[in-house]
């Protein structure tokens, strides 16, 4: 068993890494971008985080975990972003460790791999609040004036849940098609 | 088979796991590189995860603490040098989307935008329409300043705020500065290019002003230059107003007789007020206007002299009053030196 896994884990590691790797420049990009044109009262839509969501449901908590660290990193460091580095990157990367862990709920309860579209959704709104949440507040802790809290993580988790059922099955699709 | 399928039995291979029992430290580098839909991570979430939890957190407060000094600026630029074209491309090729919000604007939304540019349009329209009056007021109150210095009067500064209707066949118009400015009746009125008229009365503040175009002012004159047979003119009359500021041809002329039948001023003579430099109502030395035409009236054996006045009354605007120099006034006096006091 072990050694069929090996053996069918070593044919594709380095395509999914490059797929997960594209699939946060893309949303990195696009939402750096893009998003502003589509922004409710300035406030954009978190692809990123919504890649990262889709990576924690298909490969788990560990690998959802680098993805959002990475992703984190990445938006903190691209250019428009003058905020202090790592809040980002810890806001994703805590939001792939509780998407993990949801999966990893849903399985253990003895369904299959995905978890079924409800559960979906409360994730995405669950990670998406502590996401943006974790975010706002860390600004807060480092001094960096936020806008005004509540409204922005609402309007902000209520962007990503009406993006969510778009996305997420897209990207569901196209991970499960990385794994053959 | 088992090789080329990708899920075998998850059921059975549940069942292998549980059996084997978790051997966390074993299968963690797999762990993420296990198949969807298969069972490998831990249900309990394991220790390594946490320790890869712990760590990457770790990376993110020492991230965010190098970001306090200049260490992260090489990282910043490399990333948007990497990004920025990315995103450059990225907007440019989303740019026909990108219009797509401002369709679903609904109708209020839109005619609100327009009330808001339309004030703000107003806004500006006036605030450049007072820039221009600011100008030209600017001018009249340097001109008022010019017009002490050269007559040798003190003025107190004042402002039109009223015209009389000219339904009422009085030519008056009424000033901003009344008594507590110092402003007494029959004191002469100027603005910068000549005699205005004289105060008829005086409230505290303001003043009603008969301006010399008025068919009821009457104004000494003296003409200017010299006439025709060359000697020195001086000659004296009685400037009187038409009555009419506009609307026909004589509109906005005096008429100037002279005392002397015969004298003949020439054409663009200047005529200036006479008196003895302090009486009421006018003060001399004030220029009225110029000569435009002379003609000898046969039938009473008079000569008319028309004049253009200097002023002109469509638009007044700042006047100045003549006042003596020792006024005491609640507002500036412009001395004769071309001083406030």
């Amino acid at each position: 068993m072990s050694q069929m896994e090996t053996r069918a884990n070593s044919t594709g590691p380095l395509l999914r890494h490059v797929l997960v790797g594209l699939l946060v420049i893309i949303a990195v990009v696009l939402q750096l971008s893009v998003a502003p044109a589509f922004a409710i009262r300035g406030i954009t839509p978190d692809l990123a985080l919504l890649v990262v969501l889709a990576v924690a449901l298909t490969r788990g908590g560990q690998a959802a975990l680098v993805t959002g660290f990475a992703a984190g990193v990445l938006l903190d460091l691209a250019p428009p972003a003058d905020h202090t580095a790592g809040r980002w990157a810890l806001a994703l990367l805590i939001v792939g460790y509780v998407a993990g862990r949801v999966r990893e709920g849903s399985i253990a309860q003895g369904g299959q791999g995905r978890p079924n579209a409800l559960t979906v959704m409360v994730t995405v709104a669950a990670c998406s609040f502590i996401g943006v949440s974790i975010f706002v507040v860390s600004g807060l802790i480092l001094g960096e004036a936020p806008l005004t809290l509540l409204p922005t993580v609402a309007i902000s988790v209520g962007y990503d849940l009406l993006l969510a059922p778009l996305l997420i099955p897209a990207m569901l699709w196209l991970l499960g098609r990385g794994d053959l | 088979m088992s090789l080329l399928s990708p899920r075998p039995s998850e059921r059975l291979r549940k069942g292998l796991e549980q059996r084997k029992g978790p051997k966390p430290m074993v299968r963690t580098p797999r762990e993420r590189l296990n198949r969807r839909g298969s069972l490998e991570t831990n249900a309990d979430g394991g220790g390594p995860k946490g320790s890869w939890l712990i760590a990457l957190i770790l990376c993110c407060a020492t991230l965010a603490t190098l970001d306090q000094t200049p260490a992260l600026e090489p990282a910043r630029t490399a990333v948007g040098e990497v990004l920025s074209p990315l995103e450059t491309g990225a907007a440019m090729v989303a740019r026909p989307f990108t219009g797509i919000p401002e369709w679903f604007d609904s109708r209020d939304e839109l005619r609100e935008r327009v009330a808001k540019l339309e004030a703000e349009n107003a806004t500006l329209r006036r605030q450049v329409e007072v820039t221009d009056y600011g100008r030209s007021k600017l001018a009249e109150y340097e001109s008022i300043t010019r017009a002490a210095e050269d007559l040798g009067y003190a003025l107190v500064p004042a402002r039109v705020t009223a015209y009389g209707p000219a339904q009422t066949f009085n030519r008056t118009v009424t000033i901003d500065a009344g008594s507590a400015a110092g402003i007494r009746s029959d004191m002469s009125v100027i603005t910068g290019d000549g005699l205005v008229g004289r105060v008829l009365r005086v409230t505290k503040t303001s003043a009603t002003v008969l301006l010399i175009v008025d068919a009821a002012s009457v104004v000494g004159g003296r003409v200017g230059g010299e006439d025709r047979s060359g000697k020195k003119s001086g000659q004296v009359g009685m400037v009187r107003g038409s009555g009419v500021v506009a609307g026909r041809s004589d509109a906005g002329l005096l008429s100037l007789d002279l005392v002397d039948q015969t004298a003949a001023p020439l054409k663009g003579d200047t005529v200036i007020t006479w008196g003895d430099g302090r009486a009421a109502p006018y003060v001399s030395g004030l220029p009225i206007g110029e000569v435009t035409d002379t003609f000898a009236s046969v039938r009473d054996s008079s000569r008319t002299v028309r004049i253009k006045p200097y002023v002109d009354f469509g638009s007044l605007d700042v006047v100045g009053v003549v006042v003596p120099g020792d006024t005491m006034s609640d507002r500036a006096v412009v001395t004769p030196e071309g001083e406030l006091r």
